[in-house]
């Protein structure tokens, strides 16, 4: 499955960048997210994939009585999932406060930093 | 040691307030602090002089081999009682010469940093120690030729010596690291016994070349000396401290430090004198030109820096001797000098030679520094600088070969003679004679402005009356220091009636007759004015505006303004460094093969999301393109729950949430999707999405295949329950074994919403932006 | 902010949010040992009361909330940081874990330093979600 899943995850990549590289502003914030999911699934993915084992240890054990996925991977990609909607918020707030300011909607218009 | 190397920096902090409550005695009072290193580095002479060495070391970078160890030999205590003695006398003139500047309190700090870092200099042991203090001293001698920091011809002045010594400083680093490489130390001490070893190494040459380059950049050799000169911006006691006493001399230090490691090759006897003779017979003449005081000084430095250079290129025992006798010589006596300089700027008005003449009744004890002062830079017995001279034309004339031995006799012998001239111009002139009206009445200086001035210059007289006293517990010390090994010599200022004396003869004679002549000559000399405008100065303001060319024409090529630029830019690179890269190597392996196989549902689960993406791209409108972004979220949550990541999927999906929600507060103040670029910009910018994005595949699938080492989460699966008493790992993980990460990452959460608080809420004043 | 017409939303809204908040702290609590924790209960309680937002609007939700958002968020990043304290005072790193069990009748309850830092990553995420809520939603 990781293979297909690299190739999957590559297209999210090309959708994202290509969103952000958009002219028109509020397509910035759907490429933005687009591009952190497809980031958090590049560090998911390349762990290694397990089917129906989470990093839990059952009661009474001490430890997993079987391999279970990676936690660490999880871990750091939970986090990133929390700030990526942080980041994305203050896209947002950037993306209004310029549009209010500035009056364009086209990120070819903001080159200096007078307005 | 350390104490007496940081002290300085300590007191430095505090300096501002020392001279806001001591007023106009606050030079007296930060005086005592090199007053008391003087004394602490004079108890060690007996040792010293017994021919011992001392040796501290304190941690300091262990993982990188670097310590901060001090060690002194009788090389580094003669430098340290130069520092600390001559800093002594400038501070107590300091504080006199400059009272009535508010800047004051700032100069102190900025010369106390300087002291310190140089006797740091000058006692490192250690390598990188020792160019650290030597960046040190760039820094503080740039603050302090830049102190009146309104004129920009002080900035600039500033600027060039700090770019010019900081250069040379980088080729030092350089140096020093591939010195380390070839000697197997950083510590100077083990180096200076395996001086066959890197000599004999693949690497001596360069090594030589850039440990050459910092020395000279540092102590104004040809082609290099045009900074000093220009230093002449900072006040007076800067001058004779840093640009004349120590700090240019660091890189003839240097040299002499590293001269059992580096010298004796065919490469050093023949390159490092010629530089040496060069810069001693440029500054010299050049000298000659000038009617300022302070230039006319700066331009002798330049040329005792050169004679310097040259007696350690020779390299012979004599050559060596001389060097050091020389460099105390020349500390004492221009020192004294340039503090001469400041007092008759003080007293006057003016450092015009032009204008000044018959002082000496006005100025009296000034006159009375300035002509011992005058009479050692002259060579004349019995001042020390009669020694001086007597040793260095011995040292000239046996030099290793005879062609150079000619050469360089000849070069020390006119150097000599035009030193008389310059001698007179710049001790006897003002005080004798006639002289134009001056913009002051000229008046004495004060006690503490003489005070120095004539003590360094009757030093002069005394050890050359008395030349035991300082050469056997002091110079020869040092003298065996730079040779390698230790050297049984005495002193002494009479040398009999030898072809050596009559040479000095007929430069005193010469040097006179050059005196009377100076007129024509500056005037010969300023003909020549447009071929020395076209020197090495100007190469340097040369390679300033090209740089300054090319950093416009960078910035404006990359950071245009236009984002999409940016990151095309930014994609390009990447990929082509990567992949360029992934190309190259050929063992690379993709994981295609990989072991769990697919299953249908988890197959349409992503292909769902990468359709539900392309359509968030291309969708004309916002909410469907919204929509579109919605489901692409939850497939990514369902890939989640499909590989055992619970705690993923749960927040995936509250985050998706969160997001679809926020669009919808916010989006009907959103402006609608326009299309801006034409086809071929799409399709452009289509092709540079989809090559990174091919890339991100190709970096997964090598990843994948990349594992080296034990993953550090076993530890985390194994000691979850036993040591943080959590069954859920991952968020034992977050709150127990990461949490600081945690912290962090919640701090960084914080900002943002700081971030989104402050970009809706805090508007400009009403006039502009609304 | 226009407020939504829709009855079923609100209706909704009023009956799930009360359940949505209650399984926050459940979350919270059980995180340590099955999925969930300060992140996962931050944002569910941090949705619920977004929902309200679309419901009621922000006003409401402010009113809702009674704290400031940026209390919660100054207070949570300060529990965050006691967390970690009383370790120091028994010589071990910052933020390493201690665990005390306390019985009351025959369940163990167990209290840990863990536990508040969780607490605080809580109310800080909460926090952050509302203010982003507010801000952005508020008309200005």
């Amino acid at each position: 499955m990781e293979p297909f899943l690299a190739v999957v995850v590559g297209g999210l990549f090309a959708a994202g960048l290509y969103m952000i590289l958009r002219r028109s502003i509020v397509k910035l914030l759907i490429g933005l997210v687009l591009l952190s999911n497809a980031a958090n699934l590049v560090i998911f993915v390349t762990a290694g994939l397990h089917r129906g084992v989470p990093p839990l240890v059952p009661e009474g054990a001490s430890a997993p009585l079987h391999t279970v996925a990676d936690p660490l991977p999880q871990a750091l990609v939970l986090t990133a999932i929390v700030i990526s909607f942080g980041v994305l918020a203050f896209a947002m707030a950037l993306v209004h406060r310029t549009h209010a300011m500035v009056k364009t909607d086209d990120i070819n218009d903001l080159t200096s930093t007078d307005s | 040691m350390l104490i007496a190397v940081l002290s300085g920096f300590v007191l430095a902090v505090a300096a501002p307030w020392v001279r806001q409550y001591t007023g106009r005695y606050s030079g007296w009072v930060i005086g005592l602090l090199p007053a008391g290193l003087t004394a602490y580095f004079a108890s060690h002479i007996p040792l010293i002089a017994a021919g011992e060495t001392l040796r501290v070391v304190h941690p300091w970078v262990p993982g990188l081999d670097i310590q901060l160890s001090f060690y002194m030999d009788g090389l580094s205590l003669l430098f340290a009682l130069l520092i600390s003695g001559i800093g002594t006398f400038i501070f107590i003139y300091a504080g006199s010469y400059m009272n009535k500047r508010p800047d004051l309190g700032r100069f102190y700090v900025y010369l106390l940093m300087f002291m310190a870092s140089m006797l740091g200099l000058v006692l490192a042991d250690n390598l990188i120690a020792l160019f650290v203090f030597w960046e040190l001293t760039s820094v503080s001698s740039y603050l302090l030729i830049g102190i009146d920091h309104k004129s920009e011809t002080a900035r600039k002045s500033a600027l060039q010596a700090l770019l010019v010594t900081a250069g040379g400083g980088l080729a030092l680093l350089a140096g020093f690291i591939l010195l380390a490489a070839a000697g197997g130390s950083f510590e100077i001490s083990e180096l200076l016994s395996r001086g066959d070893v890197v000599r004999e190494h693949g690497l001596y040459l360069g090594i030589l070349i850039l440990v050459l380059i910092g020395c000279f950049t540092k102590s104004a050799q040809v082609p290099f000396h045009f900074w000093l000169p220009s230093a002449m911006a900072a006040p007076t006691p800067v001058s004779a401290y840093l640009h004349s006493a120590t700090m240019v001399k660091a890189g003839v230090f240097l040299l002499a430090r590293l001269f059992p490691v580096l010298s004796g090759t065919l490469v050093w006897s023949v390159v490092v004198p010629l530089f040496g003779a060069a810069t001693m017979l440029t500054g010299i003449i050049l000298a000659m030109r000038q009617t300022d005081l302070k230039l006319i000084l700066a331009y002798t430095t330049v040329a005792a820096l050169g004679t310097l250079t040259l007696m350690l290129g020779i390299g012979t025992e004599l050559a060596v001797k001389a060097a050091i006798v020389f460099l105390v010589v020349h500390s004492l006596y221009k020192g004294a000098l340039f503090l001469v300089a400041g007092s008759v700027d003080h007293g006057t008005g003016t450092r015009d030679i032009t204008v000044l003449g018959g002082h000496a009744k006005a100025l009296p004890i000034t006159f009375a520094a300035a002509a011992l002062a005058g009479l050692s830079m002259a060579g004349i017995p019995p001042l020390l600088g009669f020694l001086g001279k007597e040793m260095l034309y011995e040292a000239a004339a046996h030099a290793d070969w005879l062609f150079y031995a000619v050469l360089f006799t000849l070069a020390v012998v006119i150097s000599g003679m035009l030193h008389v001239a310059v001698a007179a111009i710049v001790s006897l002139r003002p005080f004798i004679g006639q002289g134009q009206d001056t913009p002051v009445t000229p008046h004495e200086a004060p006690f503490a402005m003489w005070l120095g001035p004539l003590t360094l210059a009757s030093l002069g007289l005394v050890f050359g009356l008395l030349p035991a006293m300082a050469g056997d517990a002091l110079l020869v010390p040092a003298m065996g220091a730079v040779y390698g090994v230790p050297i049984d010599y005495q002193l002494t200022l009479w040398h009999g009636f030898n072809w050596i004396l009559m040479l000095s003869l007929l430069t005193l004679l010469a040097g006179v007759f050059v005196y009377r002549s100076r007129e024509r000559i500056r005037a010969r000399l300023t003909d020549a004015d447009p071929w020395i405008n076209r020197g090495p100065e100007y190469g340097y303001f040369r390679a300033l505006d090209f740089l300054n060319w090319g950093a416009q024409w960078q910035t404006r090529f990359f950071q245009n303004g236009y984002l999409g630029n940016y990151l095309r830019i930014l994609i390009a690179s990447t990929v082509v460094l990567v992949g360029g890269t992934f190309l190259l190597k050929d063992n690379l392996s993709l994981a295609w093969q990989s072991g769990s196989g697919m299953r249908f549902y988890e197959v349409v689960v992503a292909v769902l999301m990468l359709a539900a993406a392309i359509l968030a791209v291309e969708r004309p409108s916002r909410l469907s393109s919204i929509a579109a972004l919605g489901i692409t979220g939850y497939s990514v949550a369902l890939i989640y729950v499909l590989f055992s990541a619970p705690d993923l999927a749960l927040t995936q999906i509250l985050v998706e949430t969160l997001t679809v929600l926020l669009f919808v507060l916010i989006f009907y103040r959103l402006p609608r999707f326009q299309t801006l670029s034409p086809p071929s910009a799409r399709r452009r910018d289509a092709l540079f999405a989809v090559s990174m994005g091919g890339l991100v595949t190709v970096l997964m699938l090598a990843a994948m295949d990349a594992r080296i080492a034990v993953p550090i989460s076993e530890y985390h699966i194994a000691a979850s329950e036993p040591l943080a008493f959590g069954r859920n790992i991952v968020n034992v993980i977050l709150v127990d074994f990461r949490a600081l990460d945690t912290l962090g990452e919640i701090v960084v959460l914080v900002l943002a919403a700081v971030g989104v608080y402050a970009l809706m809420k805090l508007y400009p004043p009403k006039s502009e932006g609304q | 902010m226009t407020i939504s017409m829709s009855l079923v939303l609100r209706t909704a809204t009023r009956l799930i949010m009360p359940l949505l908040l209650v399984f926050s702290v459940y979350m919270l609590l059980r995180g340590h040992d099955k999925p969930g924790g300060g992140f996962i209960a931050g944002l569910m309680a941090g949705t619920a009361f977004a929902l309200y937002a679309v419901a009621y609007g922000t006003e409401a939700m402010a009113r809702l909330l009674r704290l400031d958002p940026h209390t919660l968020i100054g207070g949570g990043l300060l529990i965050t940081l006691l967390g970690g304290v009383p370790a120091l005072f028994l010589g071990e790193a910052f933020l390493t874990g201690l665990w005390w069990t306390f019985y009351i009748g025959e369940v163990a309850v167990k209290l840990s330093t863990v536990l508040i830092f969780d607490i605080g990553v809580y109310l800080v995420v909460l926090g952050v979600a509302s203010t982003v809520v507010l801000v952005l939603a508020e008309e200005t």
